[in-house]
């Protein structure tokens, strides 16, 4: 099976109805999207699929529709993109496991609208729990990255 | 006791050679840990502030190890900020690590805060003492991140920690230059001379570290150029970019992953169990038999969830009663067994209720709550003959490889423990149950790493839970004022069970725990008594965050405001008038959350406010929120929080903890519940254990006093208040006491 994240293409010995969040994390290493619930209940494992905020954990590797972004392919800790870039200025993360999925499902929402009022960003974040009660500092992040990317 | 520092600092930077003989495996441990005799004179304690285990230098720069774990309350970063802030190092080149897990990094500050005094009320002779019961943490191996005091540990021992060694590395740049150390200064991570020549730190740890700790006072707060201001966190970057390492995230060459599924009727036996079925999932290696329950390994974590939950298994009845009614029903009978403790015992409240007209009554119910930290319990280990290495998120390093080793026959000192960061903590990896399976699912596969991923629903149903809690209150209002209090305080004793399964003590005598945030309060009011009664439960219990005064908060609250209601009083001024004879410094937080929430002024159609007060882990806090009535359900709006925490070490991190344990709070108070059905957990996942979000969360404004003479704690004292303050913003909005929790069993809620 192929499967192609962060702009590399997978070729994968791997069942079709595995989910691809297992197929990221443990056949590809790749950590950043993490396991919170396996029910698509807390977000935590959004990624991007052809664009698409998706939960990884209830999407099966037979059923990925397009190419993956997951957080790895965003920016780098020496090459942020202007979302992470916020989120670090807003100093938003705390135990930070649930960011990974707020940044993608956050990525999603300035895909399509490029400058939320705070309605449409509750609206659209509503499914991504933090238990460490950020949310205030991403939702200042979210503003505060649709103004620089208007900007670039 | 087990002395193995410099071996143990070097194997876990991994870094090549400095220089000379003294680098070893890669760094200098600076300094020397002093270990002081447990009989030294145990009035005059000697602050084992010469210990220096937390510096290594080497020619990449300055690594400070802090000894606490990181799950989101930023300790790692402002424990760093005490060392650098001494050592003049520039914050962007720090690195920071957890580091090994010693008795070198005990935490003094948590056995101080478990002595049976109110600490508003604490004497400076009874700081001494508590000094000393701190030190016995030491013994102890308390190596623990938690009870709110990783700042009150931290804040004396790092910065002469720092200090010290920058006096050595000053003392051996003197030597060198054959100049004295007041001709130098430090800056940016290296000794400077007058003439401005810069001898980086790195060439002269070697030097440094043979010489002496010398003895140096911290600086002044007024000369701090890092302390006291927000600084960046250590982790953020790493945070938002996936590429921060939590427990889960280990990858090892060669590395299965398993998955356990114990029994549900939690303590109970397995009777039988038929592997066949998970055998036949693609993936599935193995089906590990332990005893009360299984774990399944495979080639990935899917694979192993999926096969342990299709193993066929008969379990054994609950050690304890099987369902919620009767649960509480044994919580009841404690009322009438011996009480425990009676920690508050103002005035006559037995002839005060006697005589009095009229007597306010109320009781309270509250559940038993899951942590439900974001990651679920998880640990990866790898077992050999003779050894066992762990990389396991937790809050206790020393006890988890005791526990481990234990389980899996070896000496602690065989035992490595690796603590990346914790996906959430909230007092739930204290524990080491998740560690102790590691190693055992380990041990059956000698020299093969493993990593032990719990699905959402094992992680939710095998918790070490908050106790539900009962409460009788008995009040009498005369004059505007409440001329009685009295709270009995029924639940099982998280301390008692904790205590022995943690540190293998069986504990005795008045039980702080229980009664803490209710007997403990900076109240004055004549006639004031505290009672405990333990109950007599076989439930896993654990510390969730703010412990004892996660309950008693609220019940304190509730019943002070079902006081205020009685006397006809405005319930920010009825407790202000009963705070201030007792603490200026609680009355201001108070009066700073009336003065941000224009308390005083009419408040908007169709909302409700609630307010409250804790003073827990050292920290006074105040809390104001606001509800909206909304076609018929209930928002949370806004909410104001004031604290005191004496001084503010990073504002930003002290903020967004505050925010965290009020939202922590609110979250439990609207739809948190653990119940029981047939001896097994109910809830198994986020949609039975909600929780609050963007669009149900409150807007919020927290202002920070610096009012204290003594340091607080940051990690919990927010989450107390929430609960009362929400309750009584209900029952301003809608006329309805809640006096159970989750409200949302009597409320609609906008979700």
């Amino acid at each position: 099976m192929r499967l192609r994240v962060n702009d590399q293409t997978h070729e994968l010995d791997l069942p079709g109805e595995m989910p691809l969040l297992w197929v990221l994390r443990d056949a590809l290493n790749l950590t950043g999207t993490k396991f919170g619930c396996g029910v698509a209940a807390c977000g935590a494992c959004t990624v991007l699929i052809d664009g698409e905020a998706a939960r990884s954990c209830q999407v099966a590797l037979a059923d990925v529709w397009g190419p993956v972004t997951t957080i790895e392919g965003l920016g780098s800790p020496e090459a942020p993109t202007p979302l992470q870039a916020a989120w670090n200025d807003h100093q938003v993360a705390q135990c930070g496991y649930c960011q990974s999925g707020q940044i993608m499902q956050a990525a999603a929402l300035l895909a399509e609208n490029p400058a939320p009022t705070d309605d449409e960003i509750d609206d659209w974040m509503g499914g991504n729990l933090c238990r460490c009660g950020t949310y205030g500092r991403i939702r200042a992040a979210i503003h505060d990255a649709a103004t620089r990317m208007q900007e670039r | 006791m087990a002395r193995r520092k410099s071996g143990k600092l070097g194997r876990i930077t991994r870094r090549s050679l400095l220089v000379g003989s003294v680098a070893v495996a890669g760094g200098v441990a600076f300094g020397v840990w002093k270990i002081r005799q447990p009989v030294a004179n145990p009035l005059n304690p000697e602050q084992g502030a010469t210990l220096n285990p937390f510096v290594i230098i080497d020619r990449d720069g300055v690594t400070l190890v802090t000894g606490r774990a990181e799950m989101g309350q930023g300790t790692q970063t402002t424990l760093a900020a005490m060392l650098a802030e001494e050592l003049d190092l520039d914050w962007d080149s720090v690195r920071v690590i957890h580091g090994p897990a010693d008795a070198a990094y005990y935490n003094g500050a948590l056995l101080e805060a478990g002595l049976p005094v109110a600490e508003y009320a604490m004497r400076d002779w009874q700081h001494s003492v508590a000094g000393v019961v701190g030190d016995m943490g030491k013994l102890f191996g308390l190596q623990i991140t938690g009870g709110s005091s990783a700042m009150r540990d931290g804040y004396e021992r790092l910065r002469h920690a720092g200090a010290s060694a920058r006096e050595a590395l000053k003392a051996a740049a003197a030597e060198r230059l054959g100049t004295t150390p007041d001709t130098l200064r430090t800056e940016g991570g290296a000794v400077v001379t007058a003439d401005g020549a810069r001898l980086p730190y790195a060439e002269l740890a070697e030097a440094a570290a043979q010489r002496p700790a010398p003895e140096v006072a911290p600086r002044d707060p007024s000369q701090w150029r890092l302390l006291g201001k927000a600084l960046p966190r250590h982790d953020m970057l790493a945070k938002v970019t996936g590429t921060a390492t939590f427990g889960s995230d280990i990858r090892l060459p060669g590395m299965k992953f398993a998955s356990p599924r114990m029994s549900p009727r939690l303590g109970g036996t397995m009777r039988s169990h038929d592997p066949e079925p998970a055998l036949a999932v693609p993936g599935v290696e193995r089906v590990i038999d332990l005893g009360t329950g299984i774990a399944v390994v495979a080639s990935n974590s899917w694979a192993a969830m999926r096969g342990a939950e299709a193993v066929e298994i008969e379990w054994g009845p609950a050690p304890y009663p099987p369902t919620t009614d009767a649960i509480f029903e044994r919580i009841a009978d404690a009322f009438d067994g011996r009480r425990n403790s009676r920690l508050r015992d103002d005035g006559d409240v037995e002839r005060t209720l006697e005589q009095a007209e009229s007597v306010v009554e109320a009781e309270y119910r509250l559940p038993f709550l899951a942590h439900a930290t974001m990651e679920p319990m998880n640990a990866t280990a790898l077992f050999t003959d003779d050894a066992l290495e762990l990389w396991t998120p937790n809050q206790t390093p020393l006890i988890q490889a005791r526990l481990a080793a234990e389980a899996v026959g070896l000496d602690p000192e065989q035992v490595t423990v690796h603590t990346p960061f914790l996906g959430g903590g909230f007092g739930r990896r204290l524990e080491a149950d998740y560690s102790v399976l590691a190693a055992r699912i380990a041990q059956a596969m000698p020299g093969t790493p493993v990593q032990v991923v719990w699905s959402r629903e094992e992680d939710m149903t095998h918790d070490f839970y908050r106790p539900g809690i009962l409460a009788r209150m008995r009040g009498v209002v005369a004059n505007g004022r409440a001329e009685a209090f009295e709270a009995r305080i029924a639940g099982p004793s998280v301390t008692h069970q904790a205590g022995r399964r943690m540190i293998g003590l069986p504990l005795g005598g008045p039980d702080k725990g229980h009664v803490e945030g209710a007997f403990d309060q900076p109240y004055r009011i004549a006639n004031y008594r505290v009672d405990g009664h333990h109950a007599d439960l076989d439930i896993p219990l654990g510390f969730w965050r703010s412990v004892g005064s996660s309950h008693n908060g609220f019940i304190h609250e509730c019943f002070i405001d079902e006081l205020a209601h009685a006397a006809g009083r405005d319930p920010m001024d009825f407790r202000l008038d009963m705070i201030r004879p007792e603490s200026t410094v609680a009355a201001r937080v108070l009066e700073a959350v009336r003065d941000m929430s224009d308390w005083d002024t009419a408040k908007a159609p169709d909302t409700g406010r609630g307010v409250a007060f804790t003073w827990s882990f050292g920290t006074p806090v105040a809390e104001v929120v606001e509800v909206r009535d909304e076609n018929g359900r209930i928002r949370i709006t806004r909410a104001w929080i004031a604290c005191d925490m004496g001084r503010a070490l990073d504002p930003g991190i002290v903020r967004a903890q505050m925010e965290s344990g009020l939202i922590y709070g609110l979250s439990a108070a609207v739809s948190g519940k653990i119940t029981f059905e047939d001896g097994m957990v109910t809830e198994r996942n986020f949609p039975d254990y909600d929780v609050l979000r963007m669009h149900t969360a409150p807007i919020i404004e927290t202002r920070i006093l610096e009012n204290q003479s003594r340091l607080g704690g940051g990690g919990e004292p927010g989450t107390p208040p929430s609960m009362p303050a929400l309750a009584n913003a209900v029952f301003d909005l809608t006329g309805q006491r809640a006096r159970s929790l989750p409200l949302d069993q009597q409320f609609d809620f906008v979700t």
